[in-house]
């Protein structure tokens, strides 16, 4: 089991930091230098805050639904 | 037909849905009553929890909010989803498996202490008070507008309709009502947002319609950041908030949303832990929708507002401005005595005001859309706010049934257990519903107070009750404690410090913050507070029993969640 907690662990490391990256890195603090470059109509630091974080949240969590069922089923513990 | 009968039509059809749902549902064991039997399909608890999480303030206030912030008001879209991938994959799992009924009941048991439980549920009820108390003004709010009934008598029939649904049918009638409202709160919302969205950029997305063009070719944000400069203002997509304050209030948002107890306890009615994992997807999904429209509808409204009425006569202003300022939510002043209105950063010279609430209620009318739409926006307020306060009373009520009279009196039967628990939603029903005729006068100051004790009391605990299984009950409560006191003492002294303490202002202003961070974004520094010292204070105390460190191994394997419930 303490292998199937292990990987869990990097799994949820591996998601988190594309959920900080998105947010906190891509939203606030590159915000600035991302505005220089433009997506539509949209500047991109601007876009990230207030739309693509959003839909990357959205996809995290059925990508982690996905990989922890995979894992389950492996270490035999799903149900 | 004219707007007041259809909003008559649409907000009563969409009461008799509800109560016919709770007649439908009611609750006839505790275990019905606190988790709705435990058996809610993921997709079901998606739906329910993203109408229980989304409130009037979502709903009615967050894009115009957003409509004057611009940029700055992103950190209420990232925070208030960015909280559910951390509930997804730290909290919700987990506490699932644990299997049982509240928050407070996990603190205890983890932390084998009934201090840290009663801590624990101190933290809940004043949370929830605190954010039901909002609701109930919020309903008060759309039934006097919208209705044209007094604003207390709109409160009170609130509290009839949701004391009837909570305490009859407890979470399996929440839930299911919920389901409901969460289809009439999203259609209210994308109804006229798609309208407006097509009006000025012809794209019927609102979030595409945002990085679309209008009528004359430019890009619709550039174009609005050039009108903002011009009249004063900071750019729309360029904040004023410093980076280190926007970073911190965001995380205080994500991590208090992750740990408010009303949107955690709806993980424990699903069936099994993919279950958990699963809804939480659904949840942030169905939330999402309204959450990437919001900041479309907010860059419409402050668009068309600055385009009808700056810089036009007083005696030429559209219908939807007369209407308006009758609610006295926009408010005209025309202070140079020329005859037309002038739009300003400038305080002194600025003639317009508007209420951040008109840019989602006058939306429809703003677009010339028919009247039903108007009453639909009545009707989805009202279940927005509705829905809330059904999940916070519900929490209310079991923390006193359950973490508290059942706790420490384990002898009485089922029945009497959920006799308490009905009495004291309805007691919950009565205060929130006070509350909601007196408002405190600080209630959107509180609002504060609720993310950052949630940040900083529940959070790390939980966090570091299921990933630590050395962290023990000295730990915990010291850090609870830790946070909490700093967090409430921080928001205190900058909130309150010029009413309750007698503190002069200056004192009080911007740079006498800690490290530049604003009250609101205090409790992410409360959290690692509270982390710090419940990690150091562990370390020197002995490890907890063998028995608690079985469970924490216990609660980490899926399997077996299904079982673990009927115990």
């Amino acid at each position: 089991m303490k292998a199937y907690w292990q990987r869990n662990i990097k799994i949820l490391l591996s998601l988190l930091a594309v959920w900080f990256f998105v947010s906190f890195g891509c939203g606030i603090i590159f915000a600035d230098f991302l505005n220089q470059f433009k997506l539509g109509g949209f500047k991109l630091g601007f876009w990230f805050a207030q739309q693509g974080s959003i839909y990357v949240f959205v996809i995290l969590i059925f990508v982690y639904v996905r990989l922890l069922n995979k894992l389950d089923k492996e270490f035999d513990v799903n149900e | 037909m004219d707007i007041l009968t259809w909003t008559y039509i649409l907000v009563g059809l969409s009461f008799a849905l509800y109560i016919g749902i709770a007649i439908w549902s009611r609750a006839g064991s505790t275990k019905e009553f606190y988790i709705a039997g435990g058996g809610v399909s993921p997709l079901a608890n998606g739906l329910a929890t993203a109408a229980d999480w989304m409130s009037a303030a979502s709903f009615i206030s967050m894009a115009g909010i957003i409509a004057f912030a611009g940029y700055d008001g992103s950190v209420y879209l990232m925070g208030w989803t960015g909280g559910y991938v951390l509930l997804a994959l730290l909290l919700a799992p987990y506490l699932r498996k644990f299997g049982k009924f509240t928050v407070p009941d996990f603190v205890g048991d983890r932390y084998y202490s009934n201090k840290a439980r009663v801590v624990a549920v101190i933290c809940a009820i004043f949370i929830s008070f605190t954010y039901v108390a909002g609701q109930m003004r919020g309903v008060g709010i759309v039934f006097s507008r919208y209705l044209e009934v007094d604003i207390n008598t709109g409160v009170i029939i609130g509290m009839c309709i949701v004391f009837f649904y909570a305490v009859l049918g407890g979470m399996k009638g929440i839930t299911y009502t919920q389901v409901a409202q969460y289809c009439v709160l999203i259609f209210a919302f994308m109804v006229p947002a798609i309208f407006v969205s097509m009006q000025l950029t012809g794209n019927p997305f609102p979030q595409l319609g945002l990085g679309g063009r209008v009528e004359d070719g430019a890009y619709l944000l550039d174009k609005l950041d050039g009108v903002l400069t011009d009249l004063g203002f900071n750019a729309y997509t360029q904040g004023k908030k410093s980076m280190i304050d926007m970073f911190a209030i965001t995380m205080a948002l994500m991590v208090g949303t992750a740990g408010l107890p009303h949107v955690i306890v709806r993980f424990f009615t699903v069936p099994r832990v993919k279950d958990a994992r699963l809804s939480a997807g659904y949840a942030l999904f169905f939330i999402a929708i309204l959450y990437t429209t919001a900041p479309a509808v907010s860059a419409f409204g402050i668009y068309n507002a600055i385009n009808s009425v700056a810089e036009k006569p007083l005696n030429n202003l559209p219908d939807w401005v007369e209407n308006w300022r009758k609610t006295d939510l926009i408010k005209i002043d025309d202070k140079n005595q020329d005859g037309i209105v002038q739009y300003l950063a400038d305080p002194e010279a600025n003639e317009l005001t508007i209420d951040k609430d008109i840019m989602v209620l006058a939306n429809p009318e703003i677009a010339d859309l028919p009247n039903w739409v108007v009453g639909l926006v009545a009707a989805g307020g009202m279940a927005a706010a509705l829905s809330t306060a059904a999940g916070l009373l519900l929490v209310i009520s079991t923390s006193v049934s359950r973490d508290l009279v059942k706790n420490f009196n384990p002898e009485i039967s089922d029945k009497q257990e959920l006799f308490i628990a009905r009495v004291a939603a309805a007691v919950a029903v009565m205060v929130a519903g006070y509350f909601g005729v007196h408002p405190p006068g600080f209630v959107a100051q509180v609002v504060a107070f609720a993310f950052g004790l949630a940040a900083a009391s529940f959070f790390p605990v939980i966090i570091m009750g299921i990933f630590s299984k050395r962290m023990n009950k000295e730990g915990a409560i010291a850090g609870m404690l830790t946070g909490l006191i700093f967090t409430i003492g921080y928001i205190t002294y900058f909130k309150f410090g010029n009413s309750l303490l007698g503190l002069p202002i200056e004192s009080l202003s911007e740079e006498h913050w800690w490290f530049g961070i604003s009250p609101e974004g205090i409790g992410s520094l409360g959290m690692v507070l509270n982390a710090i010292v419940g990690v150091i204070v562990s370390s020197l105390t002995p490890a907890p029993p063998q028995a608690v460190q079985d469970l924490v191994e216990e609660i980490r394997i899926p399997r077996g969640a299904g079982a673990a419930q009927d115990h």
